[in-house]
């Protein structure tokens, strides 16, 4: 763990993978609920960072942060959400012959999969879902589309994610699905979070 | 229909209601929007004795005409400009009395690029996730005004007069960002750091709410490859492989996967909003 400061107000934590991630945002939270993480506006993780924004200061946490004992990640404990697909995405068979396998094989890989939300960003609601192997990992598209329907699935690099809303976008489009992924009249307003486990599971094609 | 409204007479080119955001949320891939000059947003509201966290409109240099239904306290600052009531001068910077279907213009900015309008009660539309605030880069909270369109406004329950008139500094001739380094300057030459605190770089046409977009000499990466996407502070100095810094404003990506070779102070943002293409931007970088 290495802690950067973002400006005089904010800290980026870098960790080793997706894990330490979830292990550090997850004892984040439940020091924040205990009250004993300083007042911070935004704990948000990504890839191989958690960054903290709106700290009074910085440097007390920089030091002591790299001294915590993350835990091992506890089991899951909540059911994961189920996202049901139409497996029917123009790039499935680009996406299956990448994999080297037939698209009805492809989509028995994608639905099999145990998916965690490492992060969001593009859009609120937008998650960056991990959980197929690293062999599973595809390019992005040479040139994104100008519109991807929202529902639409997509892959791109090691992540899964699911389009909360009609915008440009460059992944590969494997599926589709009905579920809301963003809906603030909801509460709360994004079906997926950081730490959300989700299953895709097969509905026809 | 209750007279706690307004009409929009002339929508101006981008007038959006703001108020001080939607903090809290970035983990959803949600920006903390709000006002661009949030300083400027507190004053007008102060001037009309509303909450300084009340939703006010946000113009962009052209201004806009709106008429009230019922009579309304408003207040106009941020960016300079000529306010009329019904055709006759009203002052700006101070509270003003708009009668009952009169109209109210505020004129193009004349220095600046942001003019804010206070409305007594402040305005109503209805919150998203706890903002008001018109959100251009995911599409949450109110749509920019449009001609025609009607604007509901709050019970005014609190007395003008906490502030009579609030001297204003106008925004610089050259602004001047004070931007620590990091988290990712060891992605750029040295060549890249030198320049970043040596050149003048311009303000590009094509900055908005998202962010403030840069002319001048471009940044030369040392490290190649792609950065994992990692979160996004506001007044990140992020470069994009044009090697042309932007700092992003209210409405940024919550995340991102561009190095950010600096971090600019909260306290410089509402000059870097209030800048117009062309203004000379200078950098102070400091670790």
């Amino acid at each position: 763990m290495r802690t950067r400061p973002v400006g005089d107000h904010a800290l980026l934590v870098e960790l080793d993978d997706g894990a330490q991630v979830r292990a550090l945002h997850t004892e984040l939270l439940r020091r924040r609920a205990a009250g004993a993480l300083p007042a911070v506006r935004e704990i948000v993780p990504a890839a191989r960072t958690v960054l903290l924004d709106g700290l009074a200061e910085t440097r007390r946490l920089a030091a002591e942060l790299p001294g915590w004992d993350l835990a091992e990640l506890p089991e899951r404990a909540a059911d994961p959400v189920v996202v049901p697909v139409r497996y029917d995405g123009p790039d499935l068979a680009e996406v299956a012959a990448l994999w080297g396998v037939s698209p009805e094989a492809a989509v028995r890989i994608h639905s099999a999969a145990e998916f965690t939300v490492a992060f969001c960003g593009f859009a609120p609601g937008f998650g960056y879902l991990t959980g197929l192997g690293a062999r599973y990992e595809v390019p992005r598209r040479a040139t994104p589309r100008t519109a991807v329907p929202a529902g639409a699935v997509a892959l791109a690099g090691p992540y899964t994610g699911v389009y909360p809303r009609s915008s440009p976008g460059g992944w590969q489009l494997i599926g589709s699905t009905d579920a809301v992924l963003w809906d603030t009249a909801r509460e709360p307003a994004a079906l997926l979070s950081p730490g959300t486990p989700v299953r895709f599971t097969a509905a026809g094609r | 229909m209750t007279d706690r409204a307004f009409a929009v007479v002339r929508a101006g080119a981008l007038t959006t209601v703001q108020d001080q955001g939607r903090p809290g949320h970035a983990h959803l891939g949600v920006p903390r929007s709000g006002a661009l000059d949030p300083g400027a947003a507190r004053l007008v509201n102060r001037l009309v004795g509303n909450p300084e966290g009340a939703a006010v409109l946000e113009t962009t240099v052209t201004g806009c005409a709106v008429r009230p239904r019922g009579a309304v306290t408003v207040a106009v600052g941020g960016a300079p400009c000529p306010v009329t009531v019904d055709g006759r001068p009203a002052a700006w910077g101070a509270p003003v009395r708009v009668p009952a279907g009169a109209l109210l213009e505020v004129g193009a900015a004349v220095r600046g690029l942001r003019s804010y309008v206070g409305f007594g009660g402040g305005i109503a539309v209805e919150p998203v996730l706890g903002s008001r605030s018109a959100d251009l880069l995911s599409g949450l909270g109110p749509e920019p005004l449009t001609d025609g369109a009607v604007v509901p406004l709050g019970a005014a329950s609190f007395v003008p007069g906490a502030v009579g008139a609030a001297p204003w500094p106008g925004p610089p001739e050259i602004l001047v960002l004070r931007a620590r380094l990091g988290p990712r300057d060891g992605w750029f030459t040295g060549e890249a750091l030198r320049t970043l605190a040596s050149a003048t770089f311009r303000v590009s046409s094509a900055s908005n709410r998202i962010g403030l977009r840069t002319e001048g000499p471009a940044l030369e990466r040392a490290v190649a490859g792609e950065l994992p996407s990692e979160g996004m502070v506001s007044g990140a100095v992020q470069v994009p492989p044009d090697g042309r810094p932007v700092v992003f404003l209210a409405d940024h990506p919550t995340t991102g996967g561009y190095p950010v070779i600096a971090v600019v102070r909260e306290d410089d943002l509402a000059a870097a909003a209030q800048a117009r293409p062309g203004t000379p931007v200078r950098f102070l970088p400091y670790r």
